[in-house]
């Protein structure tokens, strides 16, 4: 009796053992996918870093800070962390021994991460990272600016630790959409405008400026609503999706931050994932009604003739020409058309005027392992030139936008590293 | 003994142009730990061909940046025996390349398959006009495979390289527009033919007139965007003019850097070693198996690479050179025949006509590729009768520009002032109203053109320089004549103002000053015989079997075509013979 009893309870353990390193398995590699969605690498793993190590460097207006060790490791990363201290952290902000974390880590999105996908991510962090022994690098932030009490208020204030809600009368996949772009995707931390605490202005669809566009590090990340002129008004789903999957489509190519989001995130993310992004994206009502810019041949023939009269023309041939044509039409999947590009026509054009001084590589991916290369022009074009191309381009072909001047050129140039030597 | 010893590798590739990258590429999925050595700096289309910085015919056309520097290696030249050579110290008849990419960077980007007759030139020549029509010196040999059985490897560099052109022959079927004379192709080339010049126009209307068969040159040019079988995006050619000697800064120009480098550069087994000279390979006691490389990095330290696999894919000159400083096979004697490292040198034959016409004739020579060219193939190799004409071989002939450039291209007749004034007017007049018809010429291996190390001259590191004994003989200086009266017969039905004769005479000499072509082939030849060859039809060394040589050292003999075509697909075909078979079971590829 006694015998019988202990085989069962042995052969009890043994089932509970294995159905939970099942588990664990699928959840390591949901968690897996979960990270690469929300990018968490882009912040975490520095160039040349060990994955998930930290130490990338970040600037914000009162001083850089770096980005923490999230490897498993006990001493330098988060291996004592349990799963609450894990959510404390990702959805709340505050680290485990209670300071606040900077909001250069997006928890005011992440907050909306579901309770199964917030297990799967710290089940990855936790068994499927390597634990990399690496020293967290103090911030560069000048006492008494670098003291965090504060930032409770900062969170108190601006922070919602709401998971996301379904919303009525939409379908399961605008519900998947929504969830991805306001939670793990933080489209918003870049895509929004940020207010007087350098918070974001909306975290949702329901609030006035969310992904209107946003300017952030010299770049200015274009309005994500319908907005015909400078929005995704003339992108259709596909054109987003394929986008978000190789950084480029008929109407564009990413450039700054977004080609890294699209090398180490949005590539990976299933077809259904990008679909379901694409369709809540399509649904955001237009935030500026401009109208999308008619065609014009004006520019075209007067290249065609010649004539470089206009400011900027002959700049434009010079330097630009050749790979994006006097028509401005670049050549298809290679390099970008200008005309009727809503990329240049954003009301800020710190974007323009940053691929302009310094390129811009296109996002590498297992579909696109290319990376085409914008050179830089900033050891050529002085800041007047900069200025007169950029208007030229954003007033050309039917293109309207706002004017760029030269000293809008050289606050940007002054945040450039020196020009090495050749 | 080598300063520093490096850990083991399953592969080392010494070269990293064309067919180094393809190896590295082709063999890098297999998970073997590949090292690529090559003597220069990296290379990249940004920076290194950015626009407009590449766009300098100075610094890359006259000074040769993307070149060898031939102060610390060249060849030494003499036409025969007799003679002393000398050190070939400024660049002008052949260009070796230098860093990533090597003559694939640099490149005017024709391709071409070979014809069947190409490739079966004794066998054919033979049966046709009988044994005694081959010269007793020449030493000509057909190619160890047959052309279908290298088909699918053309069709995939085409597709490496999203070639563009015109078909002529699909599965034996003839396709107007494209060459009737071309051997059988599965498919169609990737990407749409190039835009036919103005030039290209006058010369094909003469062509056709003269019952002959014009089509535009097959390239490495892509026409149209393109994903390659690599899934690497090529970009659509915008004509700039700067192909040859130059890096592409459009991704449109068939190289490594622009068709196989981004594919390449995730595998984690593969590592690039730039300006890594190799000075030697390695063998055993029994000299029967490799070990690995010798190389001097860039510090100037001698360093050992050992490897299971050797593979040069260094230029054509280089790998020959390195088989003789190892000591790989036996080099050749031209007295008695015997030995094969060093046999069948070969450099192309060209000739040209320069044609001016009045003010109404706009030939806008800047807006050009490498291969905007209209070409006739109704005189090469075996697609016309040889049986009157007393030579083997023959040339295509087409009306080419490649670009406008103001040092080099800048044409104006022989009689105009070379300086002041009068050279201003003669290229206001001339600049944009002369054209070029111009041929490329096979030719055939000679007992008395070879290659052998110099008795005399050394590198820097001290080891001897590659010496070159090479002179026209008479069966292609009767093949060009024959074929200048053929282009001047279609330049005279073009009805120029004014043109100027440009071909070498009976009585003509080699000349390394001109650039005439830089299509040097042969020294470790191909073929089914070691007493005739080096390695067999898989590139493998007769001798070390776990030696691989690729390129156009390869090659029995030089045809009229550009040999990119052939260098690619047998470096291909190799690869798939080192991946399926010979990894499984390491040993000679063809029993002798």
């Amino acid at each position: 009796m006694v015998k019988f009893s202990t085989l069962f309870f042995a052969l009890s353990g043994a089932l509970i053992s294995h159905a939970a390193s099942a588990a664990t398995d699928a959840s390591v590699k949901q968690g897996e996918y979960l990270a690469k969605a929300g990018d968490c690498a882009a912040c975490h793993t520095a160039a040349g870093g060990q994955p998930f190590a930290g130490g990338l460097k970040m600037s914000t207006p009162i001083g850089a800070i770096y980005s923490t060790n999230i490897t498993p490791d006990k001493t330098h990363g988060i291996g004592d962390y349990s799963y609450d201290d894990f959510v404390k952290a990702v959805r709340g902000g505050v680290a485990k021994e209670g300071s606040s974390l900077y909001p250069a880590m997006p928890y005011p999105s992440y907050a909306k991460i579901s309770d199964s996908d917030m297990h799967a991510l710290y089940d990855y962090f936790m068994q499927g990272v390597k634990p990399v022994s690496q020293e967290n690098h103090k911030s560069d932030i000048p006492w008494p600016l670098s003291m965090r009490w504060p930032l409770a208020f900062w969170r108190w204030t601006f922070a919602d630790d709401s998971t996301y809600a379904p919303v009525a009368g939409q379908s399961a996949q605008w519900q998947r959409g929504a969830y991805l772009v306001q939670g793990l995707g933080h489209c918003g931390s870049c895509h929004t405008p940020r207010g007087i605490g350098f918070q974001e202005k909306a975290m949702d669809q329901n609030s006035k400026g969310y992904l209107t566009g946003g300017t952030l590090e010299g770049w200015h990340a274009p309005d994500l609503t319908a907005s015909p002129a400078a929005g995704l008004g003339s992108w259709s789903e596909q054109d987003i999706a394929l986008f978000l999957k190789t950084g480029a489509n008929k109407q564009g190519a990413a450039f700054g931050s977004m080609t890294d989001v699209i090398a180490h995130s949005t590539q990976y993310l299933s077809d259904e994932d990008l679909n379901a992004i694409a369709v809540y994206l399509k649904s955001l009502p237009a935030a500026d009604n401009t109208a999308a810019p008619q065609a014009s041949d004006a520019t075209s023939q007067a290249l065609f003739k010649g004539d470089v009269s206009q400011p900027g023309a002959q700049v434009y041939v010079d330097n630009c020409a050749a790979c994006h044509r006097t028509d401005g039409k670049g050549y298809a999947s290679t390099f970008p058309a200008l005309a009727h590009n809503p990329a240049l026509l954003s009301e800020d054009p710190s974007s323009v005027i940053s691929v302009i001084l310094k390129g811009g590589q296109r996002a590498i991916t297992q579909q696109a392992p290319t990376g085409f290369t914008m050179p830089d022009f900033a050891w050529r074009l002085d800041d007047q030139q900069v200025a007169d191309v950029a208007n030229f381009i954003r007033n050309g072909w039917g293109n309207k936008a706002a004017p760029v001047t030269a000293d809008q050129v050289k606050k940007i140039r002054a945040t450039l590293p020196p020009a090495p030597q050749k | 003994m080598a300063a520093v010893k490096k850990a083991p590798v399953d592969v080392v590739i010494v070269g990293f142009g064309w067919t180094g990258s393809l190896m590295a590429m082709e063999l890098a999925s297999s998970g073997l730990n590949i090292v690529a050595l090559e003597r220069g700096e990296n290379r990249d289309t940004y920076p290194d061909f950015s626009y407009p910085r590449i766009a300098d015919e100075l610094t890359y056309g006259i000074r040769l940046k993307l070149f060898q520097n031939a102060s610390k290696e060249t060849v030494t030249v003499r036409h025969t025996t007799q003679e002393t050579a000398l050190p070939y110290r400024r660049f002008g008849s052949f260009l070796p390349g230098d860093g990533v990419g090597g003559a694939g960077t640099h490149w005017n980007g024709q391709l071409w398959r070979p014809l069947e007759a190409d490739l079966k030139m004794r066998s054919t020549v033979i049966e046709k006009y009988g044994a005694d029509f081959i010269p007793k010196d020449m030493t000509v040999q057909d190619y160890p495979f047959t052309y279908d059985e290298m088909e699918p490897y053309f069709d995939k560099f085409e597709k490496i390289c999203g070639a563009a052109g015109q078909v002529g022959n699909l599965n034996g079927e003839k396709v107007e527009g494209g060459n009737p004379f071309e051997s059988p192709r599965k498919n169609g080339y990737p990407t749409k033919p190039l835009e036919t010049l103005y030039a290209g126009e006058l010369f094909s209307k003469a062509a056709k007139q003269l019952g002959y068969h014009p089509f535009e040159c097959p390239a490495a040019n892509c026409t149209e965007a393109w994903t390659n079988p690599y899934n690497v995006q090529l970009g659509v050619c915008n004509y700039c003019g700067y192909c040859e000697r130059f890096g592409c800064f459009n991704y449109s120009k068939g190289s490594p850097q622009s068709c196989v480098i981004p594919a390449l550069k995730p595998f984690s087994n593969f590592e690039l070693r730039t300006q890594a000279h190799v000075i030697r390979v390695n063998t055993d006691s029994s000299g029967k198996k490799a070990t690995g490389v010798t190389y001097i990095d860039a510090q100037g330290n001698e360093v050992e690479q050992p490897a299971d696999l050797v593979i040069l894919s260094a230029f054509q000159l280089h790998n020959v050179r390195l088989l003789l400083l190892s000591k790989i096979g036996k080099p050749y004697d031209p007295q008695t025949g015997d030995g094969v490292v060093g046999r069948n040198y070969a450099y192309q034959m060209t000739g040209g006509i320069k044609l001016f016409y009045d003010n109404d004739n706009w030939f806008n020579p800047f807006a050009a590729t490498g291969a905007t060219s209209t070409v006739i193939d109704d005189f090469n190799a075996e697609n016309f009768d040889h049986s009157k004409v007393g030579f083997v071989g023959g040339a295509t002939i087409s009306a080419a520009f490649s670009g406008g450039r103001p040092i080099q291209q800048m044409g104006i007749p022989k009689d105009a002032p070379r300086w002041g004034s009068g050279w201003k007017q003669a290229i206001k007049d001339n600049y944009l109203h002369n054209m070029n018809v111009g041929s490329s010429g096979s030719v055939m291996p000679y007992k008395q053109c070879y290659l052998d190390l110099d008795p005399t001259y050394r590198d820097i590191y001290g080891q001897p320089l590659l010496r070159m004994t090479f002179d026209w003989q008479q069966n292609e200086l009767k093949m060009t004549n024959f074929i200048k009266d053929k282009a001047e017969e279609i330049v005279k039905v073009m009805n120029p103002k004014h043109y100027e004769v440009g071909f070498k005479t009976l009585n003509s000499h080699y000349d390394v000053r001109p650039y005439q072509s830089t299509h040097t082939t042969g020294g470790a030849v191909m073929g089914d015989d070691p007493r005739t060859s080096v390695v067999n039809k898989f590139l493998q060394s007769w001798d070390v079997p776990n030696v691989f040589v690729t390129g156009a050292c390869c090659f029995p003999q030089n045809l009229a075509y550009n040999p990119t075509g052939i260098v690619c697909a047998t470096a291909l075909f190799a690869a798939d013979a080192i991946r399926n078979r010979y990894l499984a079971n390491p040993g000679p590829l063809v029993q002798a």
